[in-house]
């Protein structure tokens, strides 16, 4: 039988069941990769349920550092009976399937292409433990221990893990450490010399983390001086609001006094929490709320009044997987439309898109300091798969040189110093942006009413066509100061000239950029520019005029950002080839390969321009 | 469109203790129709900020949408004012309370922003005990969209379409009391003798303080059939006593005999001063407010005047745990931890 050999290069997957403590047995073992120097993706696939429904985890091992999914199974930790036939199919030739033997497999289970490894993870359990909690429990670690020995992944990687996770509770290493080597012990007595995967110690993950999307726009919010969240619970946004509690209460708790420098606030729903947020953001504090899709359909009316009242806010959109409830617990990019044109009237919206937690961090701050600067809503639209897995990304950096930028804003000084009559909507300096009060400045100068209704230059209700029609030109040219003021895409050229483009967003970024490797190694040239914001800037339009026809790689159905592409660069439809993931599942380069090859080597034969052009 | 007032000032306008005159309280010319209960509010919003010598420059104006979230562009001038969506103002008053605690709170509403689309919002600012004063215009009727019965017309009232309402009133004052509002009262926008008293010490409370004023509707509830006309509250209204504000320097030198008269201390040391009417009303009980304001109710009369009042809630600041500095005044040093920190963070994740 032949059977899949790789070292630092394969994808395990690990099938459990909800709500029996799997998840930490198994950020564990992605751990150990990270530890022992070589890039790993591990990807969280749950349930929408707290305990009983299957869940599963699957982790990508890739020294070559490709980080998104690549597709395929090459090793099956099969624990949950529910699944195990799925489980067992899925597994690619050649691959390893590792099950729990107290129990033969039924008869039904027959390949004779995959190489099975049973270990009685329940018989070893109830020899050594009396507490049925603790039977559960340790399972997961013990099979930890067998992958220890049968990846070669060295074991004192999982004593140091072991101590770091229990510090504090030292009680519980020792019985973790137990259960590790009952799992190793077993696999070296049975399966010497199985399993052709082998995990060899590298030293790739210098300067390197592992950490959740969600933690990471949590911490950009903290350094970005933010003190007000008003939010409302919503998978898989709820853990941005729950790390910034976490690391507000390390680190900005004042000493002397026992008091908070920061606000949270769980509103009754979706409409309050962006309430709040305009309320702080209007009232000169940092304030942000993060929600999903259908949070995002329900703050749409204050996103319209942020947009034509010029109040700050940001809002962090995770998305998952619509329409309406949809797949709460997967992933897709299918708020893109709806969040950059979220409401009634003429509203577009500044989008920012990060691809891996770094970006998370910086997204955030930066969501900040343009949201003050230009006075409209920022949305940052992440997504269940960066928001809730650990991402390896580098690692995140302060400059302490930085100095807050709060927009214009005028302080009593300068406004006693105005020697012309201030208005709250002047374009003063020609970028479409008045000059804001906060309120509680100044005694008798710079107060103003923030209405949604039309308003003219100075506050004032107005139902003047003239007035209105100046307002809506101006809010269009503070959006042309935005295009210079969002961050610009990045472009990977292919090692050699080429019309074909690609355009990525998020987290279809690295399947992508993995994808026009496997292309280029059939000698398939393609240009990759990844969209880190809306508007578009200048250099995403040159892009799409350098090439001849150019793949929109998205996770939703519509290509939604294809269809942003074309209204707002005013570019011909047929210029775009759109491949589209849309299951709820990570997109894989795999997936995206096969279309560039596709459609390439048939470009060979009929090039595509003329075809469709006529 | 709004217009401004001439600037022209008598030279010998009374001033208050701050060097404020009236005339520095006012705002815009109302629009609303001649004759409206909601530009007599606005009067007495003004008048009470006049008499507190508050700085009008630390009060911040808060509405939703309706005539009622007109009136703030009408008093108060030279306060910020947000008016901002249908039945939202709780929480963007909520946001902007969070980000400066040093500010007062005016909130403005009316019957439809309040119990209809804004219910939601209503309930959870009373339940967080937001600091703020939250005034009800309450006609009974959307004006703004011609004068269909609100959620708080009472059955039978009918408007000026002469249909008599079907469905059940929501009782604003007996809703906040039940959701712990430490501070509610009732009121007519026709009497301002008790609306100014009230306003004073629904400022001068911390935590939410409710006042819903019955304000008739000149143009499409003022009919023989409305119970808020005119006419009918004016009828039927009973007070549940004389009230005074005592500010905090006032020394207190008139002697009521016990029984007639309570006092009230609040928060920031001034007091509210009661010369009862109603001897089963215990203003600290959320029960005797309850029945007084039923057993008036069930004889066709409306129960005016303070209806409840503790004023040792914690207030949502008080609650949450937040610094007495305002949020919005802390510096870059204590909000950014740095890159040291950052560091050790990164640790962690390794």
């Amino acid at each position: 039988m032949h059977k899949i050999t790789a070292t630092n290069d394969f994808v395990i997957k690990f099938a459990n069941i909800n709500g029996t403590g799997s998840a930490s047995a198994n950020n564990m073992f992605a751990k150990s990769i990270f530890r022992s120097g070589i890039p790993v993706t591990p990807k969280n696939i749950f349930p929408s349920n707290i305990q009983g429904l299957p869940t599963w985890y699957e982790v990508r091992v890739n020294e070559k550092g490709y980080l998104g999914r690549r597709g395929g199974v090459d090793f099956m930790v099969a624990t949950n009976g529910q699944t195990m036939m799925q489980d067992f199919q899925e597994v690619l030739p050649g691959g390893y399937f590792l099950y729990d033997n107290t129990k033969p497999l039924a008869p039904n289970y027959k390949r004779d292409d995959i190489q099975l490894i049973g270990i009685p993870l329940t018989e070893i359990c109830i020899q050594e433990y009396a507490d049925p909690r603790q039977r559960q429990l340790f399972k997961n670690i013990i099979y930890v221990g067998a992958l220890s020995y049968l990846l070669n992944i060295q074991f004192e990687v999982f004593q140091k893990l072991v101590e770091d996770q229990f510090k504090g509770k030292e009680k519980l290493i020792t019985p973790n450490l137990h259960a590790l080597e009952l799992g190793y012990r077993y696999a070296k007595e049975h399966y010497t010399d199985t399993c052709g995967l082998k995990i060899e110690a590298r030293d790739l993950n210098q300067g390197k983390i592992l950490v959740d999307g969600n933690t990471g726009t949590a911490l950009g919010a903290i350094y970005a001086g933010a003190t007000v969240a008003g939010w409302y619970p919503i998978t898989p946004s709820t853990s941005v609001v729950d790390a910034f509690e976490k690391y507000c209460k390390r680190l900005r708790v004042d000493p002397a006094s026992g008091k908070n420098n920061f606000a949270i606030l769980q509103a009754e729903d979706e409409l309050a929490a962006m309430g709040m947020v305009l309320g702080a953001s209007w009232n000169g504090a940092r304030a942000f709320t993060a929600t999903s899709g259908p949070g995002v359909s329900l703050m749409a009316e204050f996103l319209g009044l942020a947009y034509f009242a010029e109040i700050p806010g940001v809002l962090v959109d995770v998305q998952r997987t619509g329409p309406s409830t949809g797949m709460p617990t997967r992933t897709q990019q299918s708020d893109v439309l709806p969040a950059a044109y979220a409401s009634h009237g003429d509203t577009k919206h500044v989008c920012l898109y990060p691809a891996d937690p770094k970006e998370c961090f910086e997204m955030s701050f930066n969501a900040f300091e343009l949201t003050e600067y230009l006075q409209t809503p920022v949305i940052i639209l992440s997504d269940l798969d960066l928001g809730m897995n650990d991402n390896l990304c580098d690692e995140f950096e302060w400059d302490d040189q930085t100095a807050y930028n709060r927009g214009k804003v005028l302080s009593k000084e300068e406004l006693d110093s105005l020697e012309q009559r201030w208005g709250r909507y002047l374009d003063t300096d020609g970028e479409g942006i008045g000059y804001r009060t906060i309120p509680g400045t100044h005694p008798t100068k710079g107060s103003y009413f923030t209405r949604g209704s039309s308003h003219d230059e100075y506050a004032a209700y107005t139902e003047s066509s003239e007035a209105y029609v100046r307002s809506m030109q101006r809010l269009e040219h503070k959006w042309d100061t935005a295009k210079t003021l969002v961050p610009k895409p990045v472009i990977s050229n292919s090692s050699k000239s080429t019309k074909v483009g690609a355009i990525y967003f998020g987290t279809s970024t690295q399947a992508a950029k993995e994808a026009i490797d496997q292309a280029e190694d059939k000698q398939l040239h393609i240009n990759g520019l990844q969209i880190k914001a809306f508007p578009f800037t200048k250099e995403v339009e040159d892009f799409i005029e350098q090439h001849d026809y150019l793949f929109v790689i998205e996770q939703n159905r519509d290509a939604q950002m294809k269809t942003m592409l074309v209204n707002e660069l005013e570019i011909d439809p047929k210029k775009f080839i759109s491949i589209l993931n849309y299951d709820g599942m990570p997109i894989t380069a795999n997936f995206i390969s096969k279309q560039f090859i596709n459609v390439m080597n048939q470009d060979k034969v009929t090039p595509i321009q003329k075809a469709d052009r006529g | 469109m709004s217009f401004i007032r001439p600037n022209i000032r008598h030279p010998q306008l009374k001033v208050n203790e701050i060097g404020y005159t009236r005339a520095d309280y006012e705002g815009a010319l109302s629009t609303l129709c001649a004759g409206c209960g909601h530009d007599s509010i606005s009067a007495s919003i003004l008048q009470s900020c006049f008499e507190l010598s508050i700085e009008p420059h630390k009060v911040a104006k808060m509405s939703g949408i309706g005539c009622s979230s007109k009136t703030p562009a009408y008093f108060l001038g030279k306060s910020h004012g947000f008016n901002s969506v249908h039945g939202r103002m709780p929480s963007v008053a909520t946001g902007a309370n969070l980000a400066n605690r040093d500010l007062v709170y005016i909130g403005v509403s009316g019957d439809g922003d309040t119990a209809s689309i804004g219910m939601g919002q209503f309930a959870h600012v009373v339940r967080r005990n937001l600091n703020m004063v939250y005034i009800v215009m309450n006609n009974g009727c959307y004006g703004l969209t011609k004068g269909q019965d609100s959620a708080t017309a009472d059955r039978g009232s009918a408007s000026k379409k002469g249909v008599p309402n079907p469905f059940s009133s929501i009782d604003l004052c007996e809703t906040a009391i039940q959701l712990g509002a430490g501070f509610v009262a009732r009121s007519f926008s026709g009497d301002k003798e008790q609306l100014i008293p009230l306003i004073k010490a629904a400022i001068s409370h911390r935590g939410f303080a409710l006042i819903d004023v019955v304000s008739p509707c000149v143009t499409f509830n003022n009919t023989v059939k409305s119970t808020k006309s005119y006419d009918h509250v004016r009828e039927h209204m009973n007070a549940t006593g004389t009230f005074d504000f005592v500010p905090l320097k006032e020394e207190i030198t008139t002697q009521y005999s016990p029984g007639e008269t309570e006092e009230i201390t609040l928060h920031d040391g001034s007091a509210v001063r009661l010369h009862k009417a109603t001897e089963n009303l215990d203003f600290s009980s959320r029960r005797s407010a309850l029945n007084e304001i039923e057993r008036f109710k069930e004889k066709g009369e409306i129960l005016t005047g303070l209806l409840f009042l503790n004023p040792q809630t914690p207030d949502t600041h008080e609650m949450l745990g937040t610094t007495p500095t305002p949020l919005n005044k802390l510096t870059y040093e204590q909000l950014c931890p740095g890159n040291g920190t950052l560091k050790s963070i990164n640790e962690s994740f390794k």
